[in-house]
Order: structure tokens, then sequence, then C-alpha cells
């Protein structure tokens, strides 16, 4: 389960004078789904490129499949699927001939076109013509073609944008299967929270920079981020606010609702607080999301600036 | 070799139904048609074989219409690709940037091939049903106008890549085409004569400008169809042409060399093409 598909080594990768990707090391294995996460322009798909081989780095080493995808050697690339952002096919031709066309050049044999259209659930609209296909059909015939032949890697660039929830879970599943089969997935993204529970590490980049490396519980722990309470008052509570709210930060959100901030380490004893005081009449509990985990190391790099 | 073929296929697969095949066809058909029948009224007897009149008329038809077509279908291959966004998925694969560009190459000169032969065809099958005697000489020489006419399509697709391959964006690559198709199709010509009669000899030799017409692929073209033979007669080429030194065999190797060279180009620019 250990075993290292894609491994980037001091990458850096520069346009001019801007760097796209900076001194960038990492490591994925098999079995693992990670989340690449960044704002746009953050450096997500040129890392991406650099591990296609599209592009070349400007200082350090790729290797892909024990590898250098940009050497020109192919037997790494027809274990490797990749579904690119905003994926676009020629549209004079059906979704069956592009993807037997794709099947082809990866050395796939042709029945197996016939069940990946089955599998992302194209199979009635495989003899029309990619131009009269939605924008969900033709994510999902982008995500077929990067599931020809089985990849032991597969990267995916914002795989989920403009596909409705349906779609979308159910290319999580798909995406599950493959871990499960011990392939490496990663998936970039600028929206962590749908992420939640899909990833089992997460690699944050801003600026070209690898920010956070880690399972969303470690970048939790490291993050401290303070878990939200929320409670609402009984009618009639006047002595607000009672001791133990004031030992932490909160704040009110209307009239009888106060909102107060729990340190990972307070937050059974504020609870157990919240229960007996007999002024609480309904009570939530929101750990941090993961956008706020986001915001919280982009802010951390911002203030180490 | 399997790639090439893969990608031609394609190539091939899309003009059949975005009908580039079908228009080219058509529209080189018709043209070839009617220059056939009106072209041939007002020779009246002179001697002219009539498949040597169709030869010249055509000839002087395809340098305007083959390298538009041509430039037309190729300069979008790779800026076009790369706009729609289909290049980066299609170079993800196991498929070198030599095997796309000679795979493109192939396809794009089997559509105009197929639009040449049958577009061409057409017009000397009406000829020959009309009933007129057509000499082996001539059908010879309208074989060897057909081949060139695929080989000066050949020269004008590569130049499309290497403008297609240079260019940032389709809009800049369609522009460098139609001043390539200018350039070689119209203001050459006229700034060559425009040079021999201000020069009336004394610098351009006549060695000189076999190498000023040897550098337009459409004034080879033109010398190797229209230069000789039964055809050179009718044309009026024939005076320069007996004064130019090179063989047709010599001719035909300047249009290979004419597509090799922007081919290599092409390809070499495009493997350094970041995306």
């Amino acid at each position: 389960m250990t075993t290292e598909t894609v491994r980037l080594s001091e990458v850096t990768k520069s346009y001019g004078k801007q760097n796209a990707v900076k001194d960038v090391s990492c490591a994925l294995r098999e079995g693992e789904t990670v989340a690449l996460v960044g704002h746009n322009g953050a450096g997500k798909t040129t890392l991406i490129k650099l591990m296609l081989g599209l592009v070349r780095p400007s200082a350090g080493k790729v290797s892909v499949l024990g590898e250098d995808p940009a050497a020109g050697e192919f037997a790494a690339r027809r274990r490797l699927g990749f579904l690119p952002e905003n994926v676009s096919f020629n549209m004079a031709l059906t979704g069956r001939e592009t993807l037997r066309f794709y099947a082809r050049l990866k050395r796939v044999p042709l029945a197996a076109v016939s069940l990946l259209l089955d599998r992302v659930g194209l199979t009635e609209a495989a003899d029309r013509r990619v131009g009269t296909y939605s924008k969900g059909m033709r994510q999902r015939l982008g995500l077929s073609q990067a599931l020809l032949g089985e990849p032991r890697v597969l990267l995916f660039d914002e795989p989920t944008t403009g596909l409705d929830p349906a779609l979308r879970s159910s290319f999580y599943r798909i995406v599950r299967e493959l871990r499960d089969k011990g392939a490496t997935v990663l998936l970039s993204s600028h929206a962590l929270n749908e992420l939640e529970g899909k990833a089992d590490r997460v690699i944050i980049v801003d600026r070209g920079i690898r920010i956070a490396d880690g399972s969303i519980d470690e970048l939790r722990n490291i993050a401290r981020l303070p878990t939200r309470i929320r409670v609402r008052l009984a009618d009639g509570a006047a002595d607000w606010p009672e001791g133990w709210v004031n030992a932490h930060p909160w704040r009110r959100i209307n009239g009888q609702t106060l909102e107060i901030d729990a340190r990972p380490e307070d937050k059974v004893m504020l609870l157990r607080s919240a229960a007996d005081a007999g002024t609480v009449a309904d009570m939530d509990v929101l750990p941090p999301t993961l956008d706020e985990l986001y915001a919280h190391f982009l802010a951390q790099k911002e203030a180490a600036r | 070799m399997k790639n090439v073929l893969t990608v031609a296929g394609k190539e091939i697969q899309e003009g059949l139904r975005n009908r580039w095949v079908l228009a080219t066809t058509v529209l080189l058909a018709a043209l070839a048609l009617t220059l056939t029948f009106l072209g041939s009224a007002p020779t009246g007897n002179v001697g002219a074989k009539p498949l040597d009149v169709v030869i010249v008329s055509l000839s002087s038809l395809t340098i305007f219409l083959v390298p538009l077509i041509a430039l037309l279908i190729a300069h979008d291959a790779i800026v076009g690709e790369a706009e729609r966004g289909t290049l980066l998925l299609l170079l993800s694969y196991p498929v070198g940037r030599w095997q796309v560009i000679l795979g493109k190459f192939v396809g794009h000169l089997a559509i105009l091939a197929v639009a040449t032969i049958v577009g061409y065809g057409a017009a000397a099958v009406a000829l020959a049903a009309t009933g007129v005697a057509i000499g082996i000489q001539s059908w010879l020489a309208f074989l060897s106008m057909i081949l060139s006419s695929i080989l000066l399509g050949a020269v004008f697709v590569s130049l499309g890549y290497l403008v297609s391959a240079l260019a940032g964006e389709r809009g800049t690559a369609g522009g460098i085409a139609i001043g390539i198709w200018l350039l070689f199709v119209l203001i050459y010509d006229m700034a060559m004569l425009g040079l021999l009669v201000v020069d009336q000899g004394r610098i351009i030799t006549a060695g000189l400008l076999n190498v000023l017409l040897l550098l337009n692929p459409t004034d080879v073209y033109r010398l190797l169809n229209i230069g000789s033979g039964g055809a050179g007669a009718v044309s009026g080429m024939g005076g320069i042409a007996q004064n130019f030194a090179l063989s047709p065999a010599a001719l035909a190797a300047a249009l290979v060399a004419w597509t090799l060279l922007p081919l290599t180009a092409a390809a070499l620019v495009f493997s350094r093409r970041e995306l």
C-alpha cells in the first residue's frame, strides 16, 4: 500500500519571472486519494501538467510511475488517466467514436469502450454527436476517457465543476472504487468543503508554494481552529452572559442565540456546562469546515510573509 | 506508426463529418467542369488538343484554389486545438508530438487528394464522354497535373502547420495564412515581373531567374505543368520554360522539399511549444 506512484522533488516551474510552482516536493502513494487545493492560479494546473510531462520543470525532478514524464517515454502514460479542467472534444464526432480514438492511442482493446460508456451512464447518448451533449455529459465522457486502461494514477483537474449533485456523488463513487483498487487519485479543487470525507490527504498550495500537507484531521489539529457552539436561550433567561460562557470568546447572533468559540481542549467541558445550565433551550455544534481550515492556512501564510 | 494512422483516421473522419471533404470535392468538380466546357469554346480549331487546354485552365485554377483550401484546413490544426482545449488532453496520451503533426498531415492530405482526384477526374471523364479523341500523351500530362496539384496542396498544408505551431491565437494564424496565400499566389509574381521590367536583364540573369522561380512553390508548379509539351504551346509559358534548366523530376523534387522543410520546422516548433 505504500508504493510511491508520483514524486516531485524540489520542483520549480517559472514562466518568465513568474514562478508558477516554487520548490514543491511531495510524494503520492498507491491507494491514496489526494486533494490538491488552492485558489485559481495557485499552481494546481501547472503541478498536474508537470506530472503529465506537458511542461518541463525549470528546476527539480518529476517522476511518475518510475519515469520522467517529459522524457518522451510512453510506458507510464498508458497507466495514467487525466481529466482536464473544462474538458472539450471535437463536436463533430460521436461519444463512442471519440472514446474509440483515445482507446486506440492508449492501446486499450476497443471492447472496453462500451463498458466504460455504460459505467459513466452514456450508453444511450453514445452514438450522438458530442456537440449535442450537455456540460455534464461531456464531463462524463471526459471521465470515461480518463478511466481507459485501468490507470494506476488519475489526475482530475477540477472534476466536479458544473456537475449536478447526483452526478457528483456518482463521480465520487467511481473515485472510491478506483482507490480501493489501489490507484492514486489526485483531485484538484478550489472548493474544499465538497471534499470532506472524500480525500485521505489534502495538499494546499498558494502562489506556487505548498503550504500544508496532511490528512484532514491532521490539518485540523495543526490549525487548532475553534469549534463553534451555538446555543439558543430559553425564554426569560435574563442574567446573561453566565460565567461559563465568559471564559470564551462569544458573540450574539440575535436576541436569543449566542455563538461561542471553543478551543479543541475546552470543547467537551463547555458542552457539559451548557447542558447543565438550565437556561439553554437548544444547542448546535459546528466543527471548523474545510473552507475555514483552508482560509486559516492562507491567512497564516500571509502573516508569515 | 499506428499512432500516426490513428490520428490521420480521426482527421479524415472529422473531415467527412463536418463536410470538408464534400465541400472541397464539389467545389473543385464544379469549377473544373465549368472550365472544361466553357474554356474550350474559344479555342475553336487552332490545333490545340482539348485535354491540353483543360490542363492549362485547371492548373491556373489549382494555383489559386488548392493553396487556399490547404491553408484553410491546416492553419487551425494546432493553435485551434490548443484554443479549444482538445490538444491538452491529446498530448497527455502516449502519443508523440511529431506523430500528431504527421498524422494530421496524412489525414489532411488524404482529404485534399480525394477532392482533387474526384473533382478534376470528373472533368476529364466528362470530356472523354463527349467523344473527343485524347492521346495517351495528354492523359499522362493530365495525371501528372493531378499528382502535382496534390503535391502543391501538401506544400501549403505544411506551411499552414508551421503558421499554426507558431501562432499564439487562431486569429493570428488565419491572418498569416491569408498573407502567405497573397504573397505566393499574387504578390510574388507581380513583384518579379516588375523587377524584370525595371532590370532589363542587367542583373537578373537566367540562372538567377531560375532560383527566384524555385523560391515560390506555385511557380514551380506552374513550370511543371504548363511549361512543356502541348500545354506549354497553349499557355505561352513555353518560352520561359525553354530557358529553364531544370527537368520535371527536379521541379517535383523542389515541391517535395517545399513540403518537407516547413513540415519539419512545424514539428520542431510544436515540440517546444508549452501548453
